[in-house]
């Protein structure tokens, strides 16, 4: 410090122009955002439906038409964007009769890495889950993502009992994935050998997923099913998505109702 | 003060010595495997060491150095991977094992004794994580046709998939073959493998892990010519012991019995074989009590608590991350000085 | 170094970032994406693109405004620059391939703290004017792709026996599993850098030899007897 240094006299900062600075940076880049928001909105939400779309259809191959649902305990209503807390989100799949041939639905739980989502596929005909499809997942390959491909692991899905207690408020026997060779009952999924976390994953999402949707959805599935005539719609998936539909009060409540 | 060190230019022995001696030791190991599984065991034997010697001549090419194949230390390498690997392990695996515990375990560190991990199970760690469906794969033993035809697998093209063996297993009719070793049985079935079979070498297991006995057996020869710390074996194997028989005695029949947990897997290998390993295990008296309990401990945890069934191997790497530090604060006292 | 980097041709910048300022051999920068996305060819390209897009759009926007910016709020400024720009290519990659998007997962939104951008802006863009910002950034970005292309195609060849989703060694390959989790991510990266570095010092030493072969010789022999005495 014994060196002379010249004095430098430091100019006041001025503040205005500092914010004035950041307001206008700001401001443009709110802008772009936004304007590239909505530029690409519509085909991020063709890309997520035909995603979603493509794995409904793989589990139900010859649903003729898919239409989305939300179901909470104030009823059915037509998907619309995110689902609420207490809103479970289903896909229903008629065959070309009009009539309701499935449900499917996705459920989500932690695996080893990640979150493991699978897409399930309802019938209330046997009261099970006849099918999934892994929709999300980051397990370790060679290990982990058995889940899609090990046919002894699938078949625990062809029939997986879900059937609802007496008193339809809960599932009679919770979805329970068991150590690999200890599969017992219907209601039980045998795990993967080595691959047990994420084996459990799957089947905590289904149980969890299931024990929601199902007992706020059996009560209506009556007048989803109905045929061609009185059949209400929700927003159907694919190449019908532009068609309206009228929602009979019947169905669905009434806006004060909801709100 | 007592101290290990290496190489024991004291009593005249320098590492090649040593070093060929330990090869001395290991080749009744491979003698017996070969009896045990034929062809296929000798092919594997061979291409891991050829590969790993292959390996130390082209590092001792392009680093410049002098020619390092003479001090046996790569055959040793070599030998001590192909006796941890699977007896069906596709060949060109084994020689990918092979390289890779050189050129990754030992020369990207700069040599022999520079390296700190035991360059062997570096080459196993990284064919288990790459190949971990051929790794778990077991054969049969004395087979009637051994010594003529080798074990489909063995042949596998470089890069392809195993050739399948289930179809040259039941042709061989081999009775009571699950493909599951001692401790893979115990983890899913409980069941108890008759100890005859873990000393004779029926049992399903690596190609140098099947007989304990052998293996203790070309250890303590190696013990008596001082070739060895008998401490680190000692320590691994007493802690795990210890263990085991604490677990049985307090957990009941949730755990193993003592004698399955020494007999089985690779236990004596380790001990015995690779956690000796100079350049990767500490020197000083204390710190290789305490080294050797953590590879027993860290076994039997990874053995009844983690999702693998087999924990030598991780337990022994670990053991030599940790060795350097134990030497750090395991130093013995200088007399007089103050700490 | 500024100064040299103003005083060079646009020619010289570009590959200057490409090749000997690469960022992920030679400089070592970004290795949370290097490491984490190079599973696969397509999504190690993906991301080199999407770096790219954000650091050209930075570092020419910001040179654009270096004038007007006062250097207290400089940071702040950058930041809010670079993250529009990288909500922007969120946006946009969620567009143009949903599954590209899920493989990427959180890495895009991480661009935002990619070492490589915020250092370019504060040590190049910053200072010189638009068009050499724009070259030097697309340079760096060029570089950095061809880094994790060279990490992402070694890493689905071996660990999928593919390139680009297409199949190199019929449906027999053993896949390298170990190739596509983390380890395998260090592995390879660790052959690159010991590549780039092999050449580097091959570089250094050339002229060396040229001139001294026999020194050198010499020299090796001694330290070779020194080694054998010593073993």
């Amino acid at each position: 410090m014994s060196d002379q240094q010249p004095i430098h006299i430091v100019p006041p900062v001025n503040s205005l122009r500092m914010v004035r600075t950041l307001m206008l940076v700001t401001a443009l880049c709110g802008g772009l955002i936004v304007a590239v928001w909505q530029i690409t909105l519509p085909a991020i939400a063709a890309n997520k439906k035909v995603v979603l779309e493509r794995s409904v259809r793989a589990l139900i191959p010859n649903a003729a038409q898919i239409v989305e649902y939300d179901v909470s305990d104030k009823g059915v209503t037509p998907g619309k964007g995110d689902p609420a807390a207490g809103v479970v989100r289903f896909y229903a799949a008629y065959d070309k009769d009009g009539k309701l041939d499935a449900i499917a639905a996705e459920g989500g739980a932690r695996g080893y890495s990640d979150t493991v989502r699978v897409l399930y596929g309802y019938r209330q005909a046997c009261e099970c889950i006849f099918g999934i499809q892994v929709t999300q997942m980051r397990e370790t390959p060679g290990i982990g993502d058995k889940i899609i491909t090990d046919p002894a692991f699938l078949k625990n899905f062809e029939k997986l009992d879900v059937s609802l207690s007496p008193d339809m408020k809960s599932l009679f026997n919770a979805v329970k994935t068991v150590k690999h060779g200890t599969k017992q009952f219907g209601w039980e999924i045998d795990a993967i050998s080595g691959a047990t976390i994420t084996s459990k994953a799957v089947g905590r999402g289904i149980n969890d997923s299931a024990k929601h949707l199902l007992p706020l959805l059996i009560p209506h599935l009556e007048k989803l099913g109905k045929g061609e005539g009185g059949r209400e719609k929700g927003k159907t998936l694919g190449s019908a998505l532009s068609i309206p539909f009228p929602l009979p009060p019947s169905l669905f409540p009434s806006e004060g109702e909801t709100a | 003060m007592q101290l290990r060190a290496s190489p024991h230019l004291h009593s005249g022995r320098d590492v090649p010595t040593i070093m060929r001696h330990v090869v001395y030791a290991l080749l009744p190991i491979c003698g017996f495997s070969v009896w045990q599984y034929g062809l296929s065991s000798l092919a594997l034997i061979v291409t891991v060491t050829l590969s790993c010697l292959f390996a130390e001549r082209v590092s001792n090419k392009l680093s410049g150095t002098v020619n390092t194949l003479s001090d046996w230390s790569a055959t040793i390498t070599g030998v001590l991977l192909a006796l941890t690997l699977p007896p069906a392990f596709p060949l060109w695996m084994g020689a990918v094992a092979g390289l890779t515990a050189v050129w990754l375990g030992k020369s990207l560190f700069g040599g022999l004794g520079h390296n700190p991990f035991n360059p062997a199970l570096v080459g196993r760690a990284f064919v288990q994580a790459a190949f971990p469906t051929a790794i778990t794969t077991w054969a049969p033993a004395f087979t009637a046709h051994r010594f003529t035809e080798f074990i489909p697998s063995s042949l596998t093209l470089p890069l392809m998939q195993p050739n399948d063996i289930s179809s040259w297993v039941a042709s061989n009719m081999v009775d009571g073959f699950t493909g599951a070793t001692p401790l893979a049985r115990w983890k899913f079935e409980h069941f108890v493998y008759p100890v005859q079979d873990m000393i004779t070498g029926a049992a399903s297991a690596s190609t140098g892990e099947t007989s304990a006995l052998l293996l203790v057996v070309c250890g303590l020869y190696l013990i008596a010519r001082k070739f060895m710390d008998w401490r680190i074996p000692v320590a691994v194997v007493g802690s795990a012991l210890l263990l085991a028989l604490a677990f049985r005695l307090f957990g009941g029949d949730e755990y193993p019995p003592a004698h399955l947990v020494l007999l089985s897997g690779g236990l004596m290998l380790g001990a015995l074989f690779m956690a000796t390993d100079m350049a990767t295990s500490p020197v000083s008296p204390r710190a290789i009590w305490a080294y050797g309990a953590i590879i027993g401990t860290v076994t039997i945890m990874i053995r009844y608590f983690g999702g693998l069934t087999e924990g030598v191997m991780y337990a022994i790497l670990f053991g030599n991350a940790l060795a350097p530090l134990l030497d750090k604060y395991l130093q013995p006292k200088v007399f007089g000085a103050r700490k | 170094m500024s100064r040299s980097v103003i005083q060079a041709s646009n020619m010289e910048q570009l590959l200057e970032g490409i090749w000997e300022q690469n960022p992920l051999f030679v400089m070592a920068l970004g290795m949370c994406p290097a490491l984490a996305v190079t599973v696969s060819a397509f999504n190690a390209l993906g991301m080199g693109l999407a770096t790219t897009f954000v650091l050209i759009c930075s570092c020419t926007l910001i040179s654009m405004l270096r004038h007007f910016i006062p250097k207290e709020v400089r940071i702040a400024t950058y930041i809010v620059i670079i993250a529009t720009f990288v909500t922007l290519v969120d946006y946009i990659i969620q567009a143009v391939s949903l599954a590209l998007y899920e493989a990427l997962g959180a890495f895009i939104q991480l661009i935002v703290v990619n070492c490589i951008i915020l250092g370019r802006v504060e040590s190049h863009a910053a200072k010189n004017p638009p068009l050499s910002a724009l070259v030097n950034a697309l340079g760096m970005g060029i570089g950095f792709t061809i880094g994790l292309f060279a990490l992402g195609s070694v890493r689905e060849i071996l660990g999928a026996g593919k390139l680009f989703g297409i199949s190199l060694f019929g449906e027999h390959f053993q896949p390298w599993v170990v190739m596509v989790l983390p380890p395998g991510g260090f592995f390879v990266l660790g052959l690159w850098l010991l590549f780039f570095a092999w050449l580097a010092k091959r570089k250094e030493q050339r002229p060396l030899i040229h001139a001294g072969d026999e020194a050198i010789m010499a020299l090796r022999a001694t330290t070779e007897k020194g080694a054998r005495h010593g073993a």
